[in-house]
């Protein structure tokens, strides 16, 4: 696993949408680096016959019925909105499509 | 405004080879979400089908609907897929106000379902073989509504309203592998695979598979390369295409835009195409960039599915019919052309004449009906055939009264007008418009004498022979029961009366 630098500090932050600034991205380039470095000694004990670990615990298909359940109220679901108008959270245009 | 530059189809192909891929969504109809006991329903009020984990409020915990990771299986297994024994869901992480949580719940490195195929049938018959790379569960999105501005879409839009409805209503994405070879047959491929896919997943009952409710939607890959050249050429994906239609003339669009585009000297840029239905043409989206790095990571909250063998072969046995298969059944059954056969199916009618052969019909006078006056009045009309409002109970019953001889063909299509003016039955149309045929012989009688005195040259001519002459008279006499007449009948009452043998 590559060091991990500045500028892949500030491509993240980006992506995260989070602020920056200069100093900020100094520290924490040489702090990830340091977690980087950790994760890696964790590859380094398992061997490539291990299946990466998605899920600490051996838990296995968790699931429910397909029954409908409680729903909340135009009300209570719009109740944490910043701004709401005809019974839906209202949000500033963004030209970006996902 | 579209100010590209596009070649025409015949000279994109003389040049190029399209190459093609699809990612159809399919949505499933479980009676609740995919990570949620929130009801899945289309059309309801804004923001009364959600709850705490549809929101992505802080704390809620998703779990898994199981029936619709069994309709996820068996959308994998109808498409020859292998069921993962394990897998896992992952978040995909980006900024967008459509998804509360900023990641959608889906699947990455192991989905449920892989490596498959389906063969595609064009209208010709030509088959397509199409592998599946891959069928992976998801969660649908909430519904973004442009508001302010001019064009209604979100280019000068002020701002935008959101409706959690359909977030978490559970996805299925099917993903092909690329497809080489179509040709210029390319644009109906794309239709002809997104339409089996729709058919396969409505078959199943898995999903209610209208397009137009955006229970199918298909984002179509395009990309071209000088024919002979082994190496891909750069592609773009055009999402929006939500009809059939759409999607085949979304292909041709776009081979068409990028052969003119390489024929200019420049590079095809990889990027997202949205189809407008309106200019029946694409506009580019936005470049792939960084903001397509989505940061996949398990998702910690949901534990990993191990699909049994037992619980497969269980769903297995469960399967319908396969579409193709059945349509190769029911022509054998029915003894139909493939010419016969295939303009049934184009017509969208075989289910009506399956149906209307089980109650009772000959398969010759099911197609007879359907492909014929209700295809006729439905093309009139500008509806499907099979929303005209003829049942196969009402073909089955005009075909009995014609084979009684109460009615003929010409009066049942008068019978045909009574039901679809919603006048009862058939028989109960024929008593009330009077339509029975005429079968009184001195009614008749009494009309044959009028005719022949009225036509006494055509009359002689008979006697002296021309029994072919005997056509005026039957005319008439249909004029004058205004067609309520058996014509066979008449034509043997009048050569009797005329004492000439038939």
């Amino acid at each position: 696993m590559a060091a991990i630098n500045r500028d892949d500090v500030a491509h993240l932050a980006q992506l995260a949408h989070i602020e920056m600034s200069d100093e900020e991205l100094d520290r924490m380039a040489t702090e990830l680096a340091v977690i980087v470095d950790s994760v890696k000694s964790v590859s380094e004990a398992a061997g490539a016959d291990v299946p990466a670990t998605s899920h600490p615990i051996p838990l296995t298909n968790v699931m429910r019925e397909d029954v409908v359940g409680h729903v909340l109220t135009v009300e209570e679901a719009l109740s944490g909105a910043p701004d709401a108008s005809d019974g839906r959270f209202k949000v500033p245009a963004i030209l970006e499509e996902s | 405004m579209n100010t590209e530059t596009i070649l025409s189809f015949e000279e994109a192909m003389e040049k190029y080879e399209p190459v093609l891929g699809f990612e159809v969504h399919v949505e499933l109809n479980t009676k609740t979400k995919m990570f949620s006991s929130a009801p899945n329903v289309f059309g309801d009020e804004p923001n009364t089908n959600v709850n705490e984990v549809c929101l992505g409020l802080p704390g809620v915990l998703p779990v898994v609907n199981k029936k619709a990771v069994e309709s996820s299986i068996l959308i994998g297994l109808a498409l020859n897929c292998k069921i993962a024994p394990h897998s896992t869901f992952a978040r995909k992480q980006y900024f967008y106000p459509d998804t509360p949580k900023n990641f959608q719940t889906s699947q990455y490195d192991d989905p449920i379902c892989y490596d498959g195929w389906i063969d595609i049938e064009l209208e010709d018959g030509t088959v397509f073989h199409v592998e599946i790379e891959r069928a992976h569960m998801e969660e649908d999105a909430g519904k973004l509504t442009h508001m302010g501005g001019s064009t209604g879409r979100i280019q000068g839009a002020d701002f935008s309203l959101v409706d959690y409805n359909r977030s978490g209503v559970p996805l299925v994405e099917i993903v092909t592998k690329t497809i080489e070879g179509a040709g210029s047959r390319a644009p109906e491929l794309a239709k002809a695979y997104v339409a089996a896919i729709r058919e396969i997943v409505k078959n199943l009952g898995v999903s209610e598979a209208k397009m137009e409710h955006g229970n199918v939607r298909c984002d179509a890959n395009v990309s071209l390369r000088p024919h002979g050249q082994e190496k891909l050429g750069t592609r773009t994906e055009t999402k929006n295409v939500n009809s059939l239609r759409a999607v085949e003339n979304a292909v041709k669009f776009e081979i068409q835009r990028h052969a003119a585009v390489l024929d200019s000297g420049v590079a095809i840029t990889q990027e997202t195409r949205h189809w407008h239905e309106d200019t029946k043409s694409t506009t580019s989206g936005r470049p792939k960039s960084d903001a397509d790095d989505y940061r996949y990571f398990p998702e910690p909250d949901l534990v990993p599915i191990v699909t049994s063998a037992a619980w497969v072969e269980e769903l297995r046995a469960t399967l319908p019919e396969p579409p193709a298969e059945r349509r190769k059944r029911l022509q054998a059954d029915w003894g139909y052309s493939d010419l016969e056969f295939r303009d049934v199916v184009n017509a969208g009618l075989m289910d009506e004449i399956e149906e209307t052969i089980a109650a009772g019909a000959t398969a010759a006078a099911a197609r007879k009906w359907w492909m014929g006056e209700i295809a006729r009045r439905a093309k009139l009309a500008d509806v499907d055939p099979a929303a005209l409002g003829v049942t196969p109970a009402v073909v089955v019953e005009i075909e009995k009264l014609i084979a009684s001889g109460a009615i003929n063909d010409k009066l049942a299509r008068k019978v045909l007008d009574g039901v679809l003016e919603g006048e009862g039955t058939p028989t109960e149309v024929v008593a009330k418009r009077g339509l029975a045929v005429v079968s009184d012989d001195g009614a008749l009688q009494t009309a044959i004498d009028e005719a022949l005195a009225a036509q006494p040259d055509v009359a002689e001519k008979i006697r002296g022979g021309k029994v072919q002459a005997v056509g005026a008279i039957v005319g008439g006499v249909m004029k004058v029961t205004r067609g309520q007449a058996d014509a066979g009948r008449v034509r043997e009452l009048i050569l009797k009366t005329l004492g000439v043998e038939g």
